[in-house]
């Protein structure tokens, strides 16, 4: 049976070419590889080799044709021990079979179009939001039995504590980055690690973020279960590659097969008077990236139990700490395991006139705003974030329903952030139950500035939420 | 394609000092037995057949996307095969037809995979570039030049933590060589002495840019000299050199000295993905290459030489594998697309 030598497609996005010489004559032999033909394509000219030896039986598109569809049969190749008389049994079948070998051309269109393709089918008029369906439950905070001891720490304490437990638990816990182990942390977190358990296991690295990032997510693939401490998350932007293109996506590329359970933590956002490169909060940038979770906490008893969470996590974790509040003190419970639910936000204050959502550093702005608010009559319902992927859009809305006001507080940029996206995410599936405009108290959309007074301006502040919410309350 | 000498600083053991003496040149060639000659022949023209099977359906418009053949490069990837452990690992970069089907995963599963279908490795997901087999021990397929070595390298570092004795084979091409990350992963593979050896695949264009147009220096075994990383040249078009100096970097890892690496001389003879004309370089020096230096060529040859196989039996060779590769085309083309509900599943665990 002679063999049909198809047009080919010769670049990702060719639908057609032109045929615009024959190399081979028919009558030639062929082998496989031979250069047969040359094509002409939107972007080059193409050589053609041929797949299959033989011999070249006749030529159905001539050279100079132009606009000749991908998958159209350009010539007959003869088969060893077949001749000319074979061809004529097989043009009769060579249409058809043309339209049939026009199929696969229409499935490979399929990916391109896939985005398009919704996950379920829908009538025509039905709105599929394009966020994953998908609803896991992540499950509430533990009880913390009546009785149980407080200890009032730092949040820097806790959040040793935390990898200090989970080293403890399991033997392939590790941590690694610039200056953690003999040094203890540029910010003294790991206070205490290199002591308990040795050199093998907490981990000085050269200032090389991109290649101990991608070496750590080796090794997560690889059975290990690391922490990578940043020593700011502004140096993280060396090695986003890796926790993006290596980490975030690789479960999804491999079918399920492999993924890379790993923590990225360390100080993100502004310190104080470190100008434009180390002051940036990233949480918008991870948070957008499927595949990832990204924890900001507030308080030190959250800290160290969404870090253990983390840390068990079979998913890559950034977590967002920030330095200016490693010194801060919060009470933690005395608990031997206290783990908290990735994904949870927490009502710290309830209230009923307006919503005020904020987390990690945004608190220290909300807490105090809502203290004022309160002397003033106006009762404000405080939700610490925690986690900022997997949204707990539920708890917000559900506040929402109640007080019809919504304000979001946090140190990032407005453009496209956190606050962006609750804002969206509310108006679309609690539209009705607003009452006034979704207002947004954010970092100034400035690069950080380095004096003083302007460094100030740039930042969000008390009396800044304080406004926002007198403006949707319609008490200004 | 002799190797420079290397200073290497790592030496107290057996193969250290063998070292000295012997990384003046690569290591030397090795004759293979019958079995290994058969075996490479075999192993070598399936990934050919398999390659160009999927180069003829990327024509049919059943491949879409990206796809780069690894047609001209298969002695590099079938001796280092020959030459490892079970539990040794592999990563690399797009071009990774070639290792998947040497590492022994099913060339139904890589076709379907190119084809994006549900019986892909990845279940479609990942596509050419991206496919990982824990059984086999492969870890990817990257598709962003240069970020498996850092991961490599990480493999690597879980062996030394678990102390279990293996090795991480980490390719990369003579394009990857220049990356910023390939010098931070050897710096600390060699600060912690790490079982890695770093392959470089040099088939002398990154893309359609020379290794004369890209590299301030151009023999790339000696890019790791200032970490104190030896390495030598080897033909990779020689599927016995490939498999001797693999045999010698692998006992240089398994004995704690760390890092080793081996530039593998090689070309392909493909663009560099489909849509690549290749008019950087000329005709004449492909089919030098093709008629001179074939790699499978060569087992060919020396297997009818010595009398090892006759023409009959290599031809039925070459029909198994064709059949293995047709097969897998059928396997691809008729398997379905994915199902829809795949589009959210495997984005977290």
């Amino acid at each position: 049976m002679p063999i049909e030598i198809l047009m080919p497609a010769l670049s990702p996005t060719m639908e057609e070419g032109n045929l615009s010489k024959w190399v081979k004559k028919e009558g030639d032999t062929v082998e496989a590889g031979d250069v047969i033909a040359e094509i002409e394509t939107d972007k080059a000219t193409m050589e053609v080799e041929a797949v299959d030896e033989g011999v070249l039986g006749k030529i159905l598109v001539q050279e100079g044709a132009e606009g000749v569809k991908v998958n159209t049969p350009i010539a007959m190749l003869l088969e060893e021990g077949e001749d000319a008389s074979a061809l004529e049994n097989a043009s009769a079948s060579s249409a058809p079979k043309a339209e049939e070998s026009a199929a696969p051309e229409a499935a490979a269109e399929a990916p391109a179009a896939a985005p398009a393709a919704a996950p379920q089918p829908v009538s025509e008029n039905e709105y599929v939001s394009p966020c994953a369906p998908v609803k896991i439950d992540v499950g509430q905070d533990p009880e913390i039995p009546a009785g149980t001891e407080m200890r009032n720490m730092t949040l820097r304490e806790a959040l040793r504590d935390a990898m200090a437990e989970e080293m403890r638990r399991s033997e392939n816990v590790f941590l690694m980055g610039e200056e953690v182990a003999e040094y203890e942390g540029a910010y003294k977190i790991s206070q205490g690690l290199l002591a308990e358990f040795g050199e093998k296991r907490v981990i000085d690295t050269p200032i090389t973020e991109h290649g101990f990032t991608g070496l750590a997510v080796g090794a997560a693939m690889s059975g290990l279960n690391p922490i990578v401490e940043f020593m700011t998350f502004n140096f993280a932007m060396q090695a986003i590659d890796q926790i993006i293109n290596s980490a975030a996506k690789t479960l999804y590329m491999s079918g399920g097969q492999m993924g890379a359970p790993i923590v990225f933590r360390g100080p993100n956002g502004a310190a104080s008077r470190v100008g434009a490169q180390h002051s940036q909060d990233f949480a918008a940038w991870y948070a957008s990236v499927p595949g990832m979770k990204v924890v900001q906490p507030y308080s030190a008893a959250d800290a160290k139990g969404l870090l253990k969470a983390a840390i068990r996590d079979p998913n890559p974790v950034v977590f967002l700490e920030n330095e200016m509040l490693y010194g801060n003190h919060f009470d933690v419970p005395v608990l031997d395991d206290y783990v908290l639910p990735i994904g949870r936000a927490k009502v710290v204050q309830e209230g009923t006139d307006v919503t005020l959502v904020s987390w990690g550093i945004g608190m220290t702005y909300a807490l105090p705003a809502a203290e004022e608010l309160a002397k003033q009559g106006i009762s404000a319902e405080v939700i610490d974030l925690r986690t900022i992927r997997p949204l707990d859009i539920d708890t917000i809305l559900a506040s929402v329903r109640k007080t019809g006001r919504l304000v979001t507080v946090e140190e990032a940029f407005p453009i496209c952030s956190v606050s962006s996206e609750i804002a969206y995410q509310t108006q679309e599936l609690a539209f009705d139950y607003l009452d006034a405009p979704i207002l947004r108290v954010t970092g100034k959309d400035v690069p950080m500035p380095y004096a003083a007074n302007l460094e100030k301006l740039a930042l969000p502040n008390t009396k800044e939420v304080i406004d926002a919410v007198k403006a949707v309350t319609y008490t200004a | 394609m002799a190797g420079t000498e290397t200073k290497s600083t790592g030496g107290r053991s057996k193969a250290a000092s063998k070292a000295r003496g012997a990384m003046k040149n690569t290591p030397a060639i090795a004759d293979f037995t019958k079995e290994e000659e058969l075996k490479a022949y075999r192993e070598m023209l399936l990934i050919r057949r398999f390659e160009e099977k999927a180069g003829q359906l990327y024509g049919m418009g059943v491949i879409g996307g990206f796809c780069h053949l690894y047609i001209g490069q298969e002695a590099v990837v079938v001796g280092m095969e020959m030459a490892k452990q079970d539990g040794d690992q592999m990563i690399t970069s797009y071009r990774d037809h070639g290792h998947m089907i040497a590492c022994g995963m099913d060339p139904n599963g890589v076709m379907a995979e190119l084809a994006g279908r549900q019986g892909g490795l990845s279940k479609g997901k990942g596509g050419s570039m991206h496919m990982f087999s824990k059984e086999k021990q492969f870890y990817g397929g990257h598709g962003i030049v240069g970020a498996q070595v850092p991961l490599g390298t990480g493999l690597a570092f879980t062996n030394k933590y678990k102390e279990n004795g293996k090795v991480s084979m980490t390719f990369f091409g003579d394009g990857a060589v220049n990356q910023g990350q390939v010098y931070e992963s050897f710096n600390m593979a060699k600060l912690w002495n790490l079982p890695v050896i770093y392959v470089i695949e040099n088939n002398k264009y990154g893309m359609g840019t020379s290794v004369e147009r890209a590299s301030s220096t151009t023999d790339l075994s000696q890019r790791g000299q200032s970490f104190g990383i030896p390495g030598v040249q080897v033909d990779g078009m020689d599927v016995r050199a490939v498999k001797a100096a693999t045999d010698y970097a692998m006992e240089w890892c398994r004995e704690g000295n760390g890092p080793y690496i081996l530039e593998m001389i090689t070309y392909r003879y493909r663009g560099h993905s489909m849509s690549d004309p290749a008019k950087y370089r000329s005709k004449d020096e492909v089919q030098k290459m093709k008629s001179e230096h074939d790699p499978i060529e060569q087992v060919r040859a020396r297997l009818l030489e010595k009398e090892w196989a006759t023409e009959d039996e290599l031809k039925a060779i070459d029909k198994e594998v064709r059949g293995v590769a047709a097969g897998a085309a059928d396997f691809a083309q008729s398997d379905a697309e994915p199902d829809p509900s795949e589009l959210y599943t495997d984005i977290i665990l």
